[in-house]
Protein backbone atom coordinates (compact mmCIF):
# COMPACT_ATOMS: atom_id res chain seq x y z
CA UNK A 1 0.00 0.00 0.00
CA UNK A 2 2.89 2.33 0.80
CA UNK A 3 4.14 1.54 -2.60
CA UNK A 4 1.27 2.21 -4.37
CA UNK A 5 0.09 5.77 -2.63
CA UNK A 6 3.56 6.62 -3.68
CA UNK A 7 3.40 5.49 -7.40
CA UNK A 8 -0.36 6.98 -7.51
CA UNK A 9 1.24 10.19 -6.41
CA UNK A 10 4.65 10.12 -8.26
CA UNK A 11 3.12 9.01 -11.24
CA UNK A 12 0.68 11.96 -11.19
CA UNK A 13 2.79 14.44 -11.09
CA UNK A 14 5.68 12.98 -13.88
CA UNK A 15 2.61 12.91 -16.34
CA UNK A 16 1.22 16.27 -15.48
CA UNK A 17 4.50 17.57 -16.07
CA UNK A 18 4.13 16.03 -19.90
CA UNK A 19 0.53 16.89 -19.88
CA UNK A 20 1.54 20.32 -18.83
CA UNK A 21 -1.54 20.21 -16.22
CA UNK A 22 0.69 20.67 -13.41
CA UNK A 23 -1.57 23.32 -11.95
CA UNK A 24 -5.07 21.62 -12.47
CA UNK A 25 -3.13 18.41 -11.27
CA UNK A 26 -2.24 20.37 -7.75
CA UNK A 27 -5.64 22.02 -8.08
CA UNK A 28 -7.73 18.90 -8.05
CA UNK A 29 -5.17 16.95 -5.05
CA UNK A 30 -6.73 19.57 -3.11
CA UNK A 31 -10.11 19.47 -4.14
CA UNK A 32 -9.94 15.66 -3.65
CA UNK A 33 -8.94 16.42 -0.27
CA UNK A 34 -11.69 18.88 0.10
CA UNK A 35 -14.22 16.27 -1.24
CA UNK A 36 -13.29 13.90 1.37
CA UNK A 37 -14.45 15.23 3.94
CA UNK A 38 -17.85 15.91 1.90
CA UNK A 39 -17.94 12.52 1.61
CA UNK A 40 -17.22 11.22 5.24
CA UNK A 41 -19.77 13.79 6.51
CA UNK A 42 -22.79 12.90 3.53
CA UNK A 43 -21.67 9.15 4.18
CA UNK A 44 -21.55 8.90 8.38
CA UNK A 45 -24.87 9.27 8.98
CA UNK A 46 -26.41 6.70 7.36
CA UNK A 47 -23.12 4.25 7.69
CA UNK A 48 -23.83 5.13 11.73
CA UNK A 49 -27.72 4.18 11.59
CA UNK A 50 -26.91 1.06 10.20
CA UNK A 51 -24.22 0.50 12.75
CA UNK A 52 -27.20 1.29 15.47
CA UNK A 53 -29.26 -1.40 13.94
CA UNK A 54 -26.65 -4.17 13.56
CA UNK A 55 -25.87 -3.22 17.64
CA UNK A 56 -29.41 -4.09 18.24
CA UNK A 57 -29.28 -7.26 16.26
CA UNK A 58 -26.16 -8.45 18.27
CA UNK A 59 -27.23 -7.60 21.44
CA UNK A 60 -31.16 -8.22 20.69
CA UNK A 61 -30.63 -11.89 19.48
CA UNK A 62 -31.11 -11.73 16.00
CA UNK A 63 -27.30 -12.84 15.37
CA UNK A 64 -27.90 -15.48 17.85
CA UNK A 65 -30.97 -16.67 15.57
CA UNK A 66 -29.24 -16.34 12.47
CA UNK A 67 -26.53 -18.69 13.84
CA UNK A 68 -28.75 -21.37 14.71
CA UNK A 69 -30.01 -21.55 11.31
CA UNK A 70 -26.65 -21.64 9.70
CA UNK A 71 -25.27 -24.17 11.96
CA UNK A 72 -26.17 -27.27 9.61
CA UNK A 73 -24.30 -25.73 7.29
CA UNK A 74 -21.06 -25.11 9.64
CA UNK A 75 -21.65 -29.03 10.28
CA UNK A 76 -21.58 -29.91 6.45
CA UNK A 77 -18.37 -27.73 5.95
CA UNK A 78 -16.55 -28.87 8.61
CA UNK A 79 -17.37 -32.37 9.29
CA UNK A 80 -14.27 -33.02 11.88
CA UNK A 81 -15.54 -30.54 14.33
CA UNK A 82 -19.17 -32.08 14.93
CA UNK A 83 -17.83 -32.92 18.86
CA UNK A 84 -15.31 -29.28 19.15
CA UNK A 85 -17.99 -27.43 20.70
CA UNK A 86 -15.83 -24.65 21.40
CA UNK A 87 -14.19 -24.07 17.45
CA UNK A 88 -17.68 -24.54 16.02
CA UNK A 89 -19.08 -21.96 18.32
CA UNK A 90 -16.47 -19.50 17.19
CA UNK A 91 -16.60 -20.18 13.59
CA UNK A 92 -20.80 -20.12 13.35
CA UNK A 93 -20.18 -16.48 15.72
CA UNK A 94 -17.66 -15.54 13.14
CA UNK A 95 -19.85 -16.07 10.02
CA UNK A 96 -23.08 -14.87 11.67
CA UNK A 97 -21.13 -11.31 12.38
CA UNK A 98 -19.64 -11.52 9.02
CA UNK A 99 -23.54 -11.94 7.69
CA UNK A 100 -24.49 -8.67 9.40
CA UNK A 101 -21.71 -7.12 8.30
CA UNK A 102 -20.27 -6.50 11.72
CA UNK A 103 -16.87 -6.37 10.79
CA UNK A 104 -15.87 -5.51 14.18
CA UNK A 105 -17.50 -8.27 16.15
CA UNK A 106 -16.56 -10.95 13.47
CA UNK A 107 -12.44 -10.28 13.29
CA UNK A 108 -12.21 -11.56 17.26
CA UNK A 109 -14.61 -14.29 16.69
CA UNK A 110 -12.30 -14.85 13.71
CA UNK A 111 -8.98 -14.85 15.19
CA UNK A 112 -10.44 -17.14 18.38
CA UNK A 113 -11.62 -19.77 15.75
CA UNK A 114 -8.08 -19.94 14.31
CA UNK A 115 -6.58 -20.40 17.81
CA UNK A 116 -9.06 -23.36 17.97
CA UNK A 117 -8.27 -24.83 14.71
CA UNK A 118 -4.40 -24.11 15.78
CA UNK A 119 -4.65 -26.42 18.77
CA UNK A 120 -5.88 -29.22 16.93
CA UNK A 121 -3.95 -29.14 13.60
CA UNK A 122 -1.55 -31.83 13.48
CA UNK A 123 0.72 -30.27 11.21
CA UNK A 124 1.44 -27.07 13.16
CA UNK A 125 3.65 -25.93 9.95
CA UNK A 126 1.05 -26.03 7.37
CA UNK A 127 -2.59 -24.51 7.39
CA UNK A 128 -4.89 -27.55 7.91
CA UNK A 129 -7.80 -28.11 5.89
CA UNK A 130 -10.55 -26.44 8.53
CA UNK A 131 -8.07 -23.22 8.51
CA UNK A 132 -7.83 -23.36 4.57
CA UNK A 133 -11.80 -23.55 4.21
CA UNK A 134 -12.26 -21.21 7.24
CA UNK A 135 -9.92 -18.96 5.97
CA UNK A 136 -11.41 -19.00 2.37
CA UNK A 137 -15.01 -18.28 3.66
CA UNK A 138 -13.22 -14.95 5.48
CA UNK A 139 -11.82 -14.08 2.42
CA UNK A 140 -15.26 -14.17 0.51
CA UNK A 141 -17.44 -11.40 1.09
CA UNK A 142 -20.52 -12.66 2.80
CA UNK A 143 -22.49 -10.01 3.94
CA UNK A 144 -26.36 -9.95 3.89
CA UNK A 145 -26.42 -5.61 3.63
CA UNK A 146 -23.36 -4.31 2.46
CA UNK A 147 -24.12 -0.97 4.52
CA UNK A 148 -20.85 0.95 3.78
CA UNK A 149 -21.44 1.00 -0.24
CA UNK A 150 -25.02 1.68 0.30
CA UNK A 151 -24.38 4.56 2.38
CA UNK A 152 -21.96 5.98 -0.04
CA UNK A 153 -24.27 5.41 -2.75
CA UNK A 154 -27.14 7.39 -1.26
CA UNK A 155 -24.45 10.09 -0.45
CA UNK A 156 -23.47 10.63 -3.54
CA UNK A 157 -27.61 11.04 -4.53
CA UNK A 158 -28.63 7.44 -5.78
CA UNK A 159 -31.91 7.30 -6.30
CA UNK A 160 -32.16 3.25 -4.87
CA UNK A 161 -29.16 3.02 -2.80
CA UNK A 162 -30.41 -0.39 -2.09
CA UNK A 163 -30.88 -1.94 -5.09
CA UNK A 164 -27.68 -3.58 -5.52
CA UNK A 165 -28.29 -6.09 -2.45
CA UNK A 166 -29.71 -8.90 -4.73
CA UNK A 167 -26.96 -9.09 -7.07
CA UNK A 168 -24.38 -8.46 -4.65
CA UNK A 169 -26.33 -11.72 -3.11
CA UNK A 170 -25.98 -13.79 -5.76
CA UNK A 171 -22.33 -12.67 -6.49
CA UNK A 172 -21.10 -13.33 -2.95
CA UNK A 173 -22.69 -16.82 -3.30
CA UNK A 174 -21.26 -17.92 -6.64
CA UNK A 175 -17.85 -16.33 -5.98
CA UNK A 176 -17.64 -18.32 -2.43
CA UNK A 177 -19.18 -21.49 -3.83
CA UNK A 178 -16.15 -21.28 -6.57
CA UNK A 179 -13.79 -20.34 -4.11
CA UNK A 180 -14.66 -23.04 -1.36
CA UNK A 181 -14.49 -25.95 -4.55
CA UNK A 182 -11.20 -24.70 -5.26
CA UNK A 183 -9.94 -24.89 -1.93
CA UNK A 184 -11.24 -28.25 -2.22
CA UNK A 185 -9.71 -29.10 -4.97
CA UNK A 186 -5.84 -27.64 -3.83
CA UNK A 187 -6.72 -29.53 -0.48
CA UNK A 188 -7.66 -32.98 -2.42
CA UNK A 189 -3.89 -32.68 -4.26
CA UNK A 190 -2.28 -31.19 -1.62
CA UNK A 191 -3.10 -34.55 0.38
CA UNK A 192 -2.17 -36.70 -2.75
CA UNK A 193 1.40 -35.32 -2.87
CA UNK A 194 1.85 -35.79 0.74
CA UNK A 195 1.01 -39.41 0.50
CA UNK A 196 3.56 -40.22 -2.40
CA UNK A 197 6.20 -38.25 -0.08
CA UNK A 198 5.29 -40.56 3.04
CA UNK A 199 5.19 -43.55 0.50
CA UNK A 200 8.91 -43.06 -1.43
CA UNK A 201 9.93 -42.17 2.11
CA UNK A 202 8.39 -45.38 3.93
CA UNK A 203 9.93 -47.82 0.86
CA UNK B 1 -36.71 -5.77 -3.81
CA UNK B 2 -37.81 -2.56 -1.80
CA UNK B 3 -38.91 -4.58 1.34
CA UNK B 4 -35.33 -6.38 2.35
CA UNK B 5 -34.25 -3.42 4.35
CA UNK B 6 -37.62 -2.87 6.44
CA UNK B 7 -38.28 -6.25 6.97
CA UNK B 8 -34.54 -6.88 8.18
CA UNK B 9 -35.12 -3.92 10.50
CA UNK B 10 -38.49 -5.26 11.65
CA UNK B 11 -36.85 -8.77 12.61
CA UNK B 12 -34.10 -6.89 14.21
CA UNK B 13 -36.59 -4.83 16.45
CA UNK B 14 -38.87 -7.77 17.45
CA UNK B 15 -36.02 -10.06 18.25
CA UNK B 16 -34.44 -7.65 20.51
CA UNK B 17 -38.12 -6.57 22.08
CA UNK B 18 -38.25 -10.50 22.51
CA UNK B 19 -34.94 -10.35 24.58
CA UNK B 20 -36.20 -6.86 26.47
CA UNK B 21 -32.92 -5.34 25.71
CA UNK B 22 -32.81 -1.12 26.31
CA UNK B 23 -33.43 -0.81 22.48
CA UNK B 24 -32.69 2.69 22.27
CA UNK B 25 -29.31 2.85 24.34
CA UNK B 26 -28.36 -0.24 22.88
CA UNK B 27 -28.98 1.69 19.11
CA UNK B 28 -27.16 4.81 20.24
CA UNK B 29 -23.89 2.67 21.52
CA UNK B 30 -24.46 1.34 18.14
CA UNK B 31 -24.06 4.66 15.97
CA UNK B 32 -21.14 5.47 18.69
CA UNK B 33 -19.69 2.37 17.51
CA UNK B 34 -20.95 3.75 14.03
CA UNK B 35 -18.70 6.86 13.92
CA UNK B 36 -15.62 5.19 15.50
CA UNK B 37 -15.74 3.37 12.36
CA UNK B 38 -16.32 6.53 10.31
CA UNK B 39 -13.37 8.18 12.01
CA UNK B 40 -11.04 5.28 11.40
CA UNK B 41 -12.09 5.15 7.60
CA UNK B 42 -11.11 8.79 6.84
CA UNK B 43 -7.51 9.18 6.62
CA UNK B 44 -7.11 6.29 4.02
CA UNK B 45 -10.27 7.82 2.36
CA UNK B 46 -8.78 11.24 2.14
CA UNK B 47 -5.19 9.60 0.84
CA UNK B 48 -6.67 8.00 -2.13
CA UNK B 49 -9.52 10.37 -3.17
CA UNK B 50 -6.52 12.87 -3.19
CA UNK B 51 -4.45 10.36 -5.22
CA UNK B 52 -7.40 9.52 -7.24
CA UNK B 53 -8.39 12.40 -8.07
CA UNK B 54 -4.61 13.99 -9.57
CA UNK B 55 -4.59 10.90 -11.19
CA UNK B 56 -7.41 11.88 -13.34
CA UNK B 57 -6.60 15.44 -13.51
CA UNK B 58 -2.66 14.80 -14.66
CA UNK B 59 -4.48 12.09 -17.22
CA UNK B 60 -2.87 8.96 -15.56
CA UNK B 61 -5.77 7.82 -14.99
CA UNK B 62 -6.61 7.91 -18.80
CA UNK B 63 -3.26 6.55 -19.73
CA UNK B 64 -4.19 3.42 -17.27
CA UNK B 65 -7.66 2.59 -18.51
CA UNK B 66 -6.74 2.85 -22.08
CA UNK B 67 -3.34 0.37 -21.41
CA UNK B 68 -5.58 -1.81 -19.26
CA UNK B 69 -8.73 -1.57 -21.97
CA UNK B 70 -7.50 -4.88 -23.99
CA UNK B 71 -7.38 -7.17 -20.98
CA UNK B 72 -10.90 -5.88 -19.80
CA UNK B 73 -12.52 -6.05 -22.69
CA UNK B 74 -12.10 -9.82 -22.79
CA UNK B 75 -14.32 -10.02 -19.67
CA UNK B 76 -16.82 -7.40 -20.95
CA UNK B 77 -15.39 -5.58 -17.79
CA UNK B 78 -15.77 -1.79 -18.25
CA UNK B 79 -12.40 -0.40 -17.78
CA UNK B 80 -13.06 2.37 -15.66
CA UNK B 81 -13.76 -0.16 -12.97
CA UNK B 82 -10.59 -2.19 -12.93
CA UNK B 83 -8.18 0.33 -11.05
CA UNK B 84 -11.01 -0.70 -7.93
CA UNK B 85 -11.12 -4.79 -8.22
CA UNK B 86 -7.07 -3.81 -8.33
CA UNK B 87 -6.93 -2.30 -4.99
CA UNK B 88 -9.92 -4.38 -3.00
CA UNK B 89 -7.79 -7.09 -2.34
CA UNK B 90 -5.31 -5.28 -0.43
CA UNK B 91 -6.91 -2.44 1.07
CA UNK B 92 -10.54 -1.90 2.19
CA UNK B 93 -10.24 1.66 2.33
CA UNK B 94 -8.61 2.12 -0.70
CA UNK B 95 -10.88 0.71 -2.43
CA UNK B 96 -13.89 2.74 -0.79
CA UNK B 97 -11.79 5.82 -1.97
CA UNK B 98 -11.79 4.60 -5.74
CA UNK B 99 -15.12 3.68 -5.48
CA UNK B 100 -16.41 7.02 -4.05
CA UNK B 101 -14.63 8.43 -7.08
CA UNK B 102 -16.42 6.07 -9.72
CA UNK B 103 -19.75 7.16 -7.93
CA UNK B 104 -18.43 11.05 -8.32
CA UNK B 105 -17.34 10.62 -11.81
CA UNK B 106 -20.28 8.33 -13.45
CA UNK B 107 -23.34 8.63 -11.17
CA UNK B 108 -24.24 5.50 -8.84
CA UNK B 109 -27.58 5.01 -10.22
CA UNK B 110 -25.37 4.45 -14.08
CA UNK B 111 -24.21 0.97 -15.31
CA UNK B 112 -20.82 1.66 -14.49
CA UNK B 113 -21.52 2.60 -10.79
CA UNK B 114 -23.54 -0.20 -10.02
CA UNK B 115 -20.99 -2.48 -11.63
CA UNK B 116 -18.96 -0.46 -9.28
CA UNK B 117 -20.75 -1.31 -5.99
CA UNK B 118 -21.47 -4.80 -6.80
CA UNK B 119 -18.03 -5.83 -7.59
CA UNK B 120 -16.67 -3.94 -3.84
CA UNK B 121 -19.84 -5.75 -2.16
CA UNK B 122 -18.99 -9.06 -3.55
CA UNK B 123 -15.11 -9.33 -3.10
CA UNK B 124 -13.09 -8.58 0.12
CA UNK B 125 -9.49 -7.02 1.31
CA UNK B 126 -8.50 -10.42 0.98
CA UNK B 127 -4.68 -10.28 1.88
CA UNK B 128 -5.40 -8.26 4.74
CA UNK B 129 -7.58 -11.09 6.24
CA UNK B 130 -5.07 -13.98 5.67
CA UNK B 131 -2.67 -11.84 7.55
CA UNK B 132 -4.61 -11.31 10.30
CA UNK B 133 -6.13 -14.70 11.03
CA UNK B 134 -3.05 -16.70 10.62
CA UNK B 135 -1.01 -13.52 12.73
CA UNK B 136 -1.64 -15.49 16.02
CA UNK B 137 -1.13 -19.07 14.61
CA UNK B 138 1.88 -21.56 14.76
CA UNK B 139 1.20 -21.84 10.50
CA UNK B 140 3.90 -20.94 8.67
CA UNK B 141 2.87 -22.04 5.33
CA UNK B 142 -0.68 -20.86 4.23
CA UNK B 143 0.43 -20.65 0.06
CA UNK B 144 -1.78 -23.06 -1.17
CA UNK B 145 -4.71 -20.88 0.24
CA UNK B 146 -3.87 -18.10 -1.81
CA UNK B 147 -5.15 -19.22 -5.10
CA UNK B 148 -8.42 -19.87 -3.89
CA UNK B 149 -8.83 -17.10 -2.17
CA UNK B 150 -8.12 -14.69 -5.20
CA UNK B 151 -10.08 -16.67 -7.29
CA UNK B 152 -12.99 -16.44 -5.43
CA UNK B 153 -12.46 -12.38 -6.38
CA UNK B 154 -11.64 -12.44 -9.67
CA UNK B 155 -15.27 -14.99 -9.73
CA UNK B 156 -16.67 -11.69 -7.94
CA UNK B 157 -15.85 -9.63 -10.15
CA UNK B 158 -16.90 -11.20 -13.61
CA UNK B 159 -20.15 -12.52 -11.77
CA UNK B 160 -20.66 -8.50 -10.44
CA UNK B 161 -20.12 -7.39 -13.65
CA UNK B 162 -22.65 -10.05 -15.72
CA UNK B 163 -25.06 -9.20 -12.73
CA UNK B 164 -25.12 -6.02 -12.89
CA UNK B 165 -25.45 -6.30 -16.73
CA UNK B 166 -28.63 -8.81 -16.26
CA UNK B 167 -30.43 -7.30 -13.66
CA UNK B 168 -29.90 -3.20 -15.14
Amino acid sequence: MNYIFAFMIILSLITSFFTGTVNETVQAGLDGAKNSIEIILSFAGIMCMWCGFLKLAEEGGAINALSKLISPIINLLFPKLKHNNKAKEYITANISANLLGVGNAATPAGIAAMQELDKINKTPDHASDEMSIFTVINTSSIQLIPTTIIALRSAFGSLNPECIIPPVWICSITALFCALFMMKIILFFKRKNNKKIHITRGG
Amino acid sequence: MSYIVPVIFLLIIIFALRKKIPIYSTFCDGVQWGMKTVIGIFPVLLAITTAVAMMRASGLMDIIIRLISPITDIFHIPSPVLPLALIRPISGGGALGILSDILKEYNPDSLIGIIASVIMGSTETTFYTLMVYFKNTRVKYTKHIIPAAVFGDIVGIIAGVAASTIFF
